[in-house]
C-alpha cells in the first residue's frame, strides 16, 4: 500500500501570534510545529505502516524552510519526503494550495491520501476535500477512526454528537481529527536518519495538469481584508447564589444590558 | 569557529525536551517524595531509544553522537535529576566501558540489551574505604578453573538492584615496587544481576536524586564466567578512569540541566512575584542575579558541549571532562541555591521544584569525583 501523508508547518499558537506591517503573519518570526491534525493522521498512517506494510510519503508545500516538517514527520518513521516550494506559488489561498498538491501528487502512486482536517494558523478545513475534489477521489472528513479492510477503508467520521461509519474503496482522501490518535515521539536515531536522507525538492515545473491561473497569490480568488489575534475573553464574572436569586440577578443583568 | 547546533542537534533536543515536559516533569515531585526508582519512564525511554543514544545501531544503539547523549541527560535533568542521572549512569558507565574494552561477543551479549534499554547497566568502584583514593579498595577477584570468584563489596552504587549487568572493579593482584611498597592491580568484571553469591545490601536514603536507586552490592564468594574480564586482566584501574572521564560528561550534563531549570523557573516565578507594588523582577537586584546566572550556565553549557565533542573525537578528554564537571557542577549548586533565596519562604518550601533542585544539585559536586579530584585531573595536566 502506499499512502500520502500532507502536512503542513504552522505557527506554534502557544508562544503568540506576530504580524508583518501589512496584516500577514509574521512567519519567520514564530515558532513553528507540524500541524496537530496533520500529524495525527502521519501517525494513522505510521500505524497503517505497521498493520499492513505501506510506503509512506510525506508531502508539504511551503518556504524552503518547511524542508524541516518533512524532517520530523521522516524521524518519525515516513519514508520519503516532498517539499513543493516555489516563488510562484507564494501567497495561496486554500484553493490556490490544493491546486498546487494536487499537481504534485498526480506524480505519485498512491492508495491512500490523509490530510489533516485544517491547520491551525488558516482553521479553513478547506484544503484535504479540494485536493479529493482536483483528483476525482471520494473523500471522508473528519475521521475518528481509520481502519483498511482489503481494497478499502473503514472510517469513522465524527459529528458533535454521534459519528458515522463510512466505507469507501481506495484510493480516497481522508482528513484527520487531532483526536484520531496520539502521534508517536521522534527517536534520536531517527532524526540522524532523516537528515542522512533526501528530501525532494519540486518547484512549479514539477506540477502536473495545473495551470499558472490557478497557483499562488494570482490564482487565489480569497483576498485577506485583514487578520488579527484571537480576542481574548476576560475571565468574566463568577456569582454563587441560591436559584431564585440567581434568577433575580440574570434578571437584573439581562435588563441593564437591555437583552430584554 | 561555529555556536550553533545543526539541525539535526537542534531537532533531537526538541525531542528530549518535550518527552521531559510530557512524560518526566509530572512525575519528578512524587519520584523525589517517594524515592521511588520511576520505572514507567524508564519503559518509556527505552521504547525512544533514549537508553542507547550514542551507540551504534549494530549494536543495538540509536547511532548518534555523544553531543545528542549529553543533550538528553541535560533536558531530562532540567525537569528531573534523578530521571538524568539513571539514563547517564547506565550510558556513560556500564555500555561505554563495554563498547570500549569489550570483546566482540561480550558487545553481542550485553551492548545490545543494554543499548536497546531491555537491560539495565550500573557501574561499582567505590567502596566503604575506598572513595577518591581508590587503592583503598578490598574487594577481590580470585581466578579459579573457569570462573572468577570475587568477594568484598561496593557502595553508593548508582541503579542498584534495579540493573541487570554491573561493572565490577575488583583487586586481582597485588605487587611490589623496587622500594617495596605494595600496589593493588585491579581488573574490571562484566557481572549479571543473578551471579551465585551476588546480592545487595542497603539502600541509601539520599539528600538528593532521591528516585534513583543507591545501593551497596555484595560479592560473596560470587561466580561469573572468567571471559567476564572487561579488557585485559591488570588493566581494571585505567579502564575505571577512563570509564570516569566520560561518565564526568553525563554528569556535567545533569548539573547543567538542573542548572537550567532552576533559572527557567527563576524567570518565570520573579516576572509573576509582586513585591512593594512590582514584579521582583522590575528589580535590579533580580535582574542582575538572573543575568549572573545567565551567563553562567551559558559558559558552563559551552564547557559541557565542547567536552563532549572531545569524546567524539579525541582518545582522551579527562582535562576537557574535568572542566566541565567542575564548572557546571559549582555552578548547578551556585545557582540552585540562589534561586531558592529569589523565591524567598516559597523557595523552601517541598511544593515548589526549586527546593528539590537545589538538593540534587550537591551531588553533582560530590560522585564520579568530586571537585576537589577534577581539580586535581586539571591541575596535573597543567604541571605534567
Amino acid at each position: 500500500m502506499k499512502i500520502v501523508v500532507c502536512i503542513k508547518q504552522v505557527p506554534d499558537t502557544k508562544g503568540g501570534v506576530k504580524f508583518n506591517p501589512d496584516g500577514t503573519l509574521d512567519r519567520a518570526a514564530m515558532l513553528t510545529i507540524m500541524n496537530p491534525d496533520d500529524k495525527a493522521g502521519l501517525e494513522a498512517a505510521l500505524r497503517l505502516k505497521e498493520q499492513h506494510g505501506a510506503e509512506v510519503t510525506v508531502i508539504t508545500m511551503g518556504l524552503p524552510k518547511a524542508d524541516e516538517v518533512l524532517r520530523e514527520a521522516m524521524a518519525m518513521g515516513a519514508d520519503k519526503g516532498i517539499l513543493v516550494t516555489d516563488r510562484v506559488l507564494g501567497g495561496a489561498d486554500t484553493w490556490a494550495t490544493s491546486t498546487t498538491l494536487a499537481g504534485a501528487i498526480r506524480n505519485l502512486e498512491y492508495d491512500l491520501i490523509i490530510t489533516g482536517r485544517q491547520a491551525i494558523d488558516g482553521d479553513t478545513a478547506q484544503v484535504g476535500p479540494q485536493i479529493a475534489e482536483h483528483l476525482g477521489l471520494p473523500v471522508i472528513s473528519y475521521a475518528q477512526d481509520i481502519k483498511v479492510d482489503g481494497d478499502s477503508v473503514i472510517v469513522q467520521r465524527q459529528y458533535e454528537d454521534r459519528y458515522h461509519e463510512l466505507k469507501a474503496k481506495m484510493p480516497c482522501l481522508i482528513t484527520a481529527l487531532s483526536e484520531l490518535n496520539e502521534p508517536r515521539y521522534m527517536t534520536p536515531g531517527g532524526i540522524f536518519d532523516a537528515y542522512d536522507k533526501e528530501v525532494t525538492v519540486w518547484g512549479r515545473a514539477d506540477l502536473k495538469d495545473v495551470d499558472d491561473s490557478d497557483l499562488g497569490l494570482k490564482g487565489s480568488p480569497t483576498k485577506i481584508a485583514k487578520a488579527s489575534d484571537k480576542v481574548r475573553k476576560g475571565a468574566g464574572e463568577k456569582v454563587v447564589l441560591d436559584t431564585d436569586e440567581a434568577v433575580a440577578y440574570l434578571m437584573g443583568k439581562f435588563k441593564e444590558k437591555h437583552v430584554i | 569557529m561555529d555556536f550553533t547546533l545543526d539541525k539535526k542537534h537542534e531537532m533531537a533536543r526538541s525531542l528530549f525536551r518535550e518527552f521531559a515536559e510530557n512524560e518526566v516533569k509530572p512525575l519528578a515531585q512524587e519520584v523525589d517524595e517517594t524515592e521511588a526508582f520511576p520505572v514507567e519512564t524508564v519503559k518509556k525511554m527505552q521504547k525512544l531509544g533514549f537508553m542507547g543514544i550514542p551507540v551504534p545501531k549494530e549494536y543495538g544503539g540509536q547511532g548518534c553522537d555523544p553531543l545528542t547523549y549529553v543533550m538528553c541527560v541535560e533536558e531530562l535533568s532540567k525537569v528531573c535529576g534523578t530521571t538524568g542521572v539513571i539514563v547517564s549512569a547506565h550510558t556513560s558507565l556500564c555500555i561505554d566501558p563495554i563498547m570500549t574494552y569489550g570483546t566482540e561477543e561480550q558487545k553481542q551479549k550485553y551492548v545490545k540489551p543494554l543499548a536497546t534499554g531491555e537491560k539495565l547497566g550500573a557501574f561499582a568502584l567505590t567502596e566503604p574505604g575506598a572513595g577518591t583514593d581508590a587503592q583503598g579498595a578490598q574487594t577481590k577477584a580470585v581466578l579459579d578453573g573457569d570462573e572468577w570468584v570475587l568477594n568484598g563489596s561496593k557502595c553508593f552504587i548508582t541503579n542498584g538492584k534495579v540493573a541487570d549487568v554491573y561493572i565490577v572493579i575488583a583487586i586481582t593482584s597485588v605487587t611490589e615496587d623496587k622500594r617495596g611498597r605494595k600496589k593493588k592491580n585491579f581488573s574490571a568484571f562484566i557481572v549479571d544481576k543473578g551471579a551465585p553469591g551476588f546480592s545487595f545490601g542497603t539502600k541509601e536514603k539520599k539528600m538528593g536524586i532521591r528516585g534513583s536507586s543507591t545501593y551497596e552490592l555484595i560479592f560473596e564468594d560470587c561466580r561469573i564466567p572468567k571471559e567476564n574480564l572487561l579488557g585485559p586482566e591488570g588493566k581494571g584501574f585505567p579502564i575505571a578512569m577512563h570509564t570516569l572521564d566520560g561518565g564526568r560528561i553525563g554528569i556535567a550534563a545533569q548539573a547543567l540541566g538542573i542548572a537550567e531549570g532552576a533559572l527557567e523557573r527563576a524567570i518565570a516565578y520573579t516576572k509573576e512575584r509582586k513585591q512593594f507594588g512590582r514584579s521582583i523582577a522590575a528589580q535590579q537586584n533580580t535582574q542582575f542575579k538572573l543575568a549572573d546566572m545567565a551567563t553562567r550556565v551559558e559558559a558552563a553549557q559551552m564547557l559541557v558541549y565542547k567536552a563532549a565533542m572531545a569524546k567524539a573525537t579525541q582518545r582522551v578528554y579527562s582535562v576537557e571532562a574535568a572542566k566541565a564537571k567542575l564548572f557546571a557542577a559549582e555552578t548547578a549548586m551556585a545557582v540552585t541555591t540562589e534561586v531558592v533565596q529569589l523565591f524567598g519562604g516559597y523557595g523552601y518550601i517541598r511544593e515548589y521544584d526549586v527546593e528539590r533542585m537545589m538538593r540534587d544539585a550537591k551531588i553533582t559536586e560530590i560522585y564520579e569525583g568530586t571537585s576537589e579530584v577534577q581539580r586535581m585531573v586539571i591541575s596535573g595536566a597543567l604541571l605534567k
